[in-house]
C-alpha cells in the first residue's frame, strides 16, 4: 500500500511511530494528484506550495511530540469554504477572482489540528447540483468510471478521497451534497446535525440547511474528523452549545439490541434494483450485528423534494443577492448604468442552474405567493421534522438507500432538472429535519459502481450514527476495491 | 366637503452603541470612508451576523418608555432589494414577529392633549452611503454606516395635523435622547422620519389613498412637508381627482413634495425569516435589568418638578428639556435649599451664558456647588442680587468659587448698621439742600441719596438695610 492510500488513523500511527513523515505523505499524495488529476479533475485549485510548508511544520511538531489527530494529514477542501489568501470560487465565475481575507471556522480548526491542505475541490456552482456539472470549472469525473459523474455538489471532495488524491476531505451538504457523492464514489460521507459544525466562512447556499461535514475512507476517520470539526462557534448564531462527545469512542462499540428503523416510504418505485438489493443486504447485515429492524413511517417524505425546491432556492435567491459586481468578485465590463451593471454581471457571472434557482426562489418569496409557497413549505418542513422525531421514539437509527441509482453518465440528466433533483430524493428530508446522516459503502453494481447505504440518527446523535456505521462496516466487511485509474 | 388628514409616522433612530448591530465594527460617525468595515458588514461570502445584545437593551428601553407590550420572543427577517449601499442585497430587519407593539405617547398642541399610538418598534441595520462625484460618471460607496443599529418606530395613523406630527416627533426625539440611546441629530441622519398621509371626508372611517413622504430632515420640514401634502391632496380631492398611491420626496428649497416612485415601481421586498439568526428571547431577568436602569422620563420629571419644587410648568419644561440640565438644576436646588432661586439662576444667567458660547450644561464652568453657594450668600444677605450677577459671570469665566471672587473684588455687603448709619449721616450732612427738599415732599430725591450711599460704600451696602435706614434718618426731623 502506498501512503496516499491509507486512512487518517493508519497514517497517524505511522507518524507517531516516526515510520513516515508528513512530507513523505504529502509528496505521495501530490504524486498521486499528478498522476490522476488530469482524468479525475477533482480540484479547482491546488495548494502544493503551502501544503509542503504545512507538512514541514507538522513534522517539526511531531518531532517535539506535539502530534494532534490530524497533524501532517493531507486534507482537501470543498471550494465553498473560505480560505484566507487562497482563491475560493464556489464553482462560479462570479467568484473566479475572490480571495477571502479570512478563514472559515472549520479551516481554523483543521489548521489548529495540524492538517495539511492539498487544495480546493470542484463542486456544482454555489453547491446547486448533484453532479458537479454546473461548475464553471468543468465536470469532475467519477474515479470508478470516468464517463460518469462523481455526484454533487461536493463531487470534487468525494472523487479526491476515492481517487486517493487526499486522505480525507471537507464537503458541505444542503440536500445530500455530502452523502450522495460519497455513495456514488464509494467513500464515507457524514452530514452532521444542523448547528453541530460552524457555518462561519461557508459560502451560503441555503442557510437553514447547509452543514459542513467530512469525506473519509472509513467510518473511524469520519469520527476523527468530527472530533475536530464539531463544536460551538460564537460567530455562527445557529451553532449549538450542545456538548461534543469524543466521537471515536463510538467506533467498534457494536449495536446489539438496537432497534433500526426501515422507513416504508424509502423503498419505492424508481429505486434501482441493484441499489435496492445492496441496501436490503445491508439491512440483513445490521440484523446480523445484533440489531432488530422495525418498519417506521415518514409519511411526509413524499413532499420533501417539493419543500426543498421552495425553501432552498428562496434562501439562495437572497444569499446570492450580494454578488452584484460592486464590492468583489466578477463584474461585467462596460455597463451603461447601475441596473445595466447588475444585469450584465449577474447574467454572465452565474450559470444556468444558479439562475434557475434564483428565479424559483424569488418567485416563491414574491408578494402574493409567499403564503402559498414559502410559508406552506415551512409548515410541511415542520411536519417532516416531526415524522423523524416520532420515528426516533421507536428506533435508535434509521437505515435507507443513499441514492436511488449508482452514478449516472455525464450529460445524462443535465437536460432534465427534475431527473437531476430526484437523485437527492433520499437525502433531502434529513436536511429538512436537521438531523445527522452518514453514507457508508455497501457494495457494487454489476458494472462495478459503488453503492451507498445511509444511516440517520436523531439530533446531535452523531455518536450513535458513527456507532451503527462502524458496526455495519465491520460486520459487512465489504470487499475493498480501488478504482482503476 | 370637509377633509380630515390621517397621518402615521415612521421614525428611524440610530442607536448609540459603540459597535454595529451584527459585527464588532465601530459606529462612530465621520471616519475615513470604509475604515469601519469588516467582512461581516461588507457582506462578504460565508460570513454571518451575530446580534449585538446592547441593541436589544436599547430597544427594550424605548419600548418601556413608550408603554409598548414587549414580546418575549421576536425574530429577524430579510428585506430584499438591490442597491450598492446594501452589500448583502438584503437588509436584516424584523417583520412578522416584532419585539415591541401597541405602545403610545402623549402629545400636547394648541388643540390640547392627545394620545398617539405606536404600532410597533423593531431593530434593523442601517445601509451605507453613496457618494456621487459631480466631475466623474462614477459613484462611490462608503460602508461605514452599514450595520449601524437602528430602531424603527412605526406610529399608528392617529395624527390629524402637521402640528401634531411635529409634536409627536419631538416627543419621541426627547425620549430617545433622554434614554441616551440616540443622539437625535437629524442633520446627520441619526433621527429620520417618513410619513404616510391620506385624506378622507370627515366622518368617514375608511382611509383614503395615501402618499409616503420622505426626505424631511428637520421638525420644521416635517411640518412644512405635511402641510404642503395636505393642501395638495385636498386640492386634488376637491377638484374631483384621485390621489395616487406613491412615494413623494420633500423638496426643501422649492417647498413642495415631488413624486419619487409610483406604487407599480414599489419594491417587492420578499421578506422571509432570517435563517442566520436565532429568535431573541427576553426573559424576566433581562426585563428587570432594563426596568431598574430606566431613567425618569421627561414628562414624569416635568410633573415632579412642578409639585416638588413649586415651579411653573413652563420653568419645569425648560429645566427638563435635557437630562443633564435637569440634573444640574436639581443639584443646585438641593445644595442651596432654594429651588425657586435655583430655577431662576439656572434658566437666567447660566443658560444665557451657555447659549452665548453655544455650550451645553455638561461643559458649564460653574459647578452646581458654586452656584448653590452663591444663592445661599444672597439669601443670608452677604451679597446683593446685583453683586451676584457679577459673581455668576465671574464664576463662569474663571471657574472660581464665589468666595474667591468676593474676596478678590472685595464684594461683601456692608451689613453693619452702625457703619452704614455713619456713612449716611455724612451724606445727609453734606447735602442739606436736598434733605430739605426731600422733607418738603420731593420724594424722587430718595434715589439720589441711595446713589450717593452706594457710591460712598462702592456698592457694598445691603440694599434693604440702606433703604430702611435712609428712610428712617430722612424722616427724623432735626
Ligand atoms: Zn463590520
Amino acid at each position: 500500500m502506498e501512503l496516499h492510500q491509507l486512512t487518517i488513523h493508519e497514517l497517524s500511527e505511522k507518524l507517531r511511530s516516526k515510520e513516515t513523515s508528513s512530507e513523505e505523505i504529502t509528496a505521495s499524495t501530490f504524486g498521486r494528484i499528478d498522476a490522476v488529476e488530469k482524468d479525475v479533475h477533482a480540484y479547482i485549485t491546488l495548494m502544493k506550495e503551502t501544503a509542503f510548508a504545512e507538512a514541514k511544520r507538522a513534522d517539526e511538531a511531531i518531532k517535539k511530540g506535539e502530534c494532534g489527530v490530524l497533524t501532517g494529514i493531507p486534507i482537501a477542501l470543498k471550494d465553498i469554504v473560505c480560505t484566507k489568501g487562497t482563491l475560493t470560487t464556489c464553482g462560479s465565475r462570479m467568484l473566479s477572482n475572490f480571495i477571502p481575507p479570512y478563514d472559515a471556522a472549520v479551516i481554523e480548526k483543521l489548521r489548529a489540528a495540524g492538517a495539511v491542505f492539498t487544495g480546493k475541490t470542484n463542486m456544482d456552482e454555489f453547491a446547486m447540483g448533484s453532479s458537479t456539472e454546473t461548475s464553471f470549472y468543468g465536470t469532475s469525473r467519477n474515479p470508478w468510471d470516468l464517463e460518469r459523474i462523481p455526484g454533487g455538489s461536493s463531487g470534487g471532495s468525494a472523487a479526491a478521497v476515492a481517487a486517493d488524491e487526499c486522505i480525507a476531505s471537507i464537503g458541505s451538504d444542503t440536500g445530500g451534497s455530502i452523502r450522495q457523492p460519497a455513495a456514488l464514489c464509494g467513500v464515507v460521507g457524514l452530514k452532521p446535525t444542523y448547528g453541530r459544525v460552524s457555518r462561519f466562512g461557508l459560502i451560503a447556499f441555503a442557510s437553514s440547511l447547509d452543514q459542513i461535514g467530512p469525506f473519509t475512507k472509513d467510518v473511524e476517520d469520519a469520527a476523527i474528523m468530527m472530533n475536530v470539526l464539531a463544536g460551538y462557534d460564537n460567530r455562527d448564531s445557529t451553532s449549538s452549545i450542545e456538548e461534543v462527545p469524543d466521537y471515536r469512542q463510538f467506533i467498534g462499540k457494536g449495536i446489539e439490541g438496537w432497534a433500526v428503523g426501515i422507513p416504508r416510504e424509502f423503498f419505492v418505485g424508481g429505486l434501482d434494483p441493484e441499489v435496492e438489493k445492496a441496501v436490503r443486504q445491508a439491512v440483513k447485515t445490521v440484523e446480523e450485528a445484533g440489531a432488530r429492524c422495525v418498519e417506521v413511517s415518514l409519511p411526509h417524505t413524499e413532499y420533501s423534494l417539493a419543500v426543498y425546491y421552495i425553501v432552498a432556492p428562496a434562501e439562495a435567491s437572497s444569499n446570492l443577492a450580494r454578488y452584484d459586481g460592486v464590492k468583489y468578485g466578477f463584474r461585467a465590463p462596460e455597463s451603461r448604468d447601475l441596473l445595466d451593471m447588475y444585469k450584465k454581471t449577474r447574467s454572465a457571472g452565474f450559470g444556468t442552474e444558479v439562475k434557475r434557482r434564483i428565479m424559483l426562489g424569488t418567485y416563491a418569496l414574491s408578494s402574493g405567493y409567499y403564503d402559498a409557497y414559502y410559508k406552506k413549505a415551512s409548515q410541511v418542513r415542520s411536519l417532516i421534522k416531526r415524522d423523524f422525531d416520532e420515528a426516533f421514539t421507536m428506533c435508535d437509527a434509521i437505515i435507507t438507500p443513499t441514492t436511488p441509482t449508482p452514478a449516472f453518465r455525464i450529460g445524462e440528466k443535465t437536460g432534465d432538472p427534475m431527473q437531476m433533483y430526484l437523485s437527492d430524493l433520499f437525502t433531502i428530508s434529513t436536511n429538512m429535519a436537521g438531523i445527522p446522516g452518514i453514507s457508508v459503502p455497501c457494495g457494487y453494481s454489476a458494472s462495478g459502481l459503488p453503492i451507498g447505504v445511509q444511516f440517520l440518527a436523531a439530533h446531535f446523535q452523531e455518536g450513535r450514527l458513527l456507532q451503527i456505521a462502524s458496526a455495519y462496516e465491520k460486520q459487512a466487511n465489504i470487499e475493498k476495491r480501488r478504482p482503476n485509474l | 366637503m370637509e377633509f380630515e388628514p390621517v397621518i402615521g409616522l415612521e421614525v428611524h433612530a440610530q442607536l448609540l452603541t459603540d459597535t454595529k448591530i451584527f459585527c464588532g465594527c465601530s459606529t462612530r460617525f465621520g471616519a475615513e470612508p470604509n475604515s469601519h468595515t469588516c467582512p461581516v458588514c461588507l457582506g462578504m461570502p460565508g460570513v454571518l451576523p451575530v446580534l449585538n445584545k446592547k441593541v436589544v437593551d436599547y430597544l427594550l428601553k424605548m419600548a418601556m418608555a413608550t408603554h409598548c407590550t414587549i414580546n418575549r420572543e421576536s425574530s429577524f427577517a430579510r428585506k430584499n432589494y438591490f442597491y450598492p449601499d446594501l452589500p448583502k442585497g438584503y437588509q436584516i430587519s424584523q417583520y412578522a414577529e416584532p419585539p415591541a407593539e401597541h405602545g403610545w405617547v402623549d402629545i400636547e398642541t394648541e388643540a390640547g392633549k392627545r394620545r398617539i399610538g405606536i404600532t410597533r418598534i423593531h431593530m434593523e441595520e442601517d445601509a451605507g452611503k453613496l457618494i456621487h462625484d459631480e466631475n466623474s460618471p462614477s459613484s462611490y460607496v462608503d460602508l461605514n454606516r452599514t450595520g449601524v443599529p437602528l430602531i424603527e418606530i412605526v406610529g399608528d395613523p392617529d395624527i390629524r395635523t402637521a402640528e401634531e406630527a411635529a409634536a409627536y416627533l419631538k416627543r419621541l426625539h426627547e425620549i430617545l435622547v433622554y434614554l441616551e440611546i440616540c443622539d437625535g441629530n437629524m442633520e446627520e441622519g441619526s433621527f429620520r422620519c417618513d410619513a404616510n398621509i391620506s385624506l378622507r371626508p370627515v366622518g368617514q372611517k375608511a382611509f383614503g389613498t395615501r402618499a409616503e413622504l420622505k426626505n424631511m430632515n428637520s421638525f420644521r420640514n416635517v411640518q412644512r412637508g405635511l402641510e404642503y401634502e395636505i393642501k395638495r391632496q385636498q386640492y386634488i380631492l376637491e377638484s374631483g381627482g384621485v390621489v395616487v398611491q406613491e412615494t413623494r420626496l420633500w423638496d426643501d428649497a422649492a417647498g413642495v413634495t415631488k413624486s419619487m416612485r409610483s406604487k407599480e415601481e414599489a419594491h417587492d421586498y420578499r421578506y422571509f425569516p432570517e435563517p442566520d439568526l436565532v429568535p431573541v428571547h427576553v426573559d424576566d431577568k433581562w426585563l428587570e435589568e432594563i426596568r431598574s436602569a430606566m431613567p425618569e422620563l421627561p414628562l414624569e420629571k416635568r410633573e415632579r418638578f412642578v409639585s416638588q419644587y413649586q415651579i411653573s410648568p413652563y420653568d419645569a419644561g425648560v429645566l427638563t428639556s435635557g437630562r443633564a440640565l435637569a440634573d444640574y438644576f436639581e443639584e443646585v436646588a438641593r445644595l442651596s435649599g432654594q429651588p425657586k432661586a435655583a430655577a431662576n439662576w439656572v434658566m437666567g444667567d447660566i443658560l444665557r451664558l451657555l447659549n452665548e458660547d453655544k455650550k451645553t450644561v455638561v461643559e458649564c464652568p460653574v459647578t452646581p456647588t458654586n452656584l448653590a453657594r452663591m444663592i445661599t450668600l444672597i439669601q443670608d444677605g452677604t451679597i446683593s442680587g446685583k453683586m451676584a450677577k457679577d459673581i455668576s459671570e465671574a464664576m463662569y469665566t474663571t471657574g472660581k468659587t464665589p468666595g474667591e471672587i468676593i474676596e478678590e473684588k472685595g464684594l461683601v455687603q456692608i451689613t453693619d448698621e452702625n457703619a452704614l448709619a455713619a456713612a449716611l449721616s455724612e451724606i445727609l450732612a453734606k447735602n442739606p439742600d436736598q434733605v430739605a427738599q426731600y422733607r418738603a415732599g420731593k420724594d424722587k430725591l430718595f434715589g439720589f441719596f441711595v446713589g450717593q450711599a452706594m457710591k460712598a460704600t462702592r456698592g457694598k451696602a445691603n440694599p434693604q438695610m440702606l433703604n430702611d435706614l435712609l428712610k428712617k434718618m430722612l424722616s427724623n426731623q432735626e
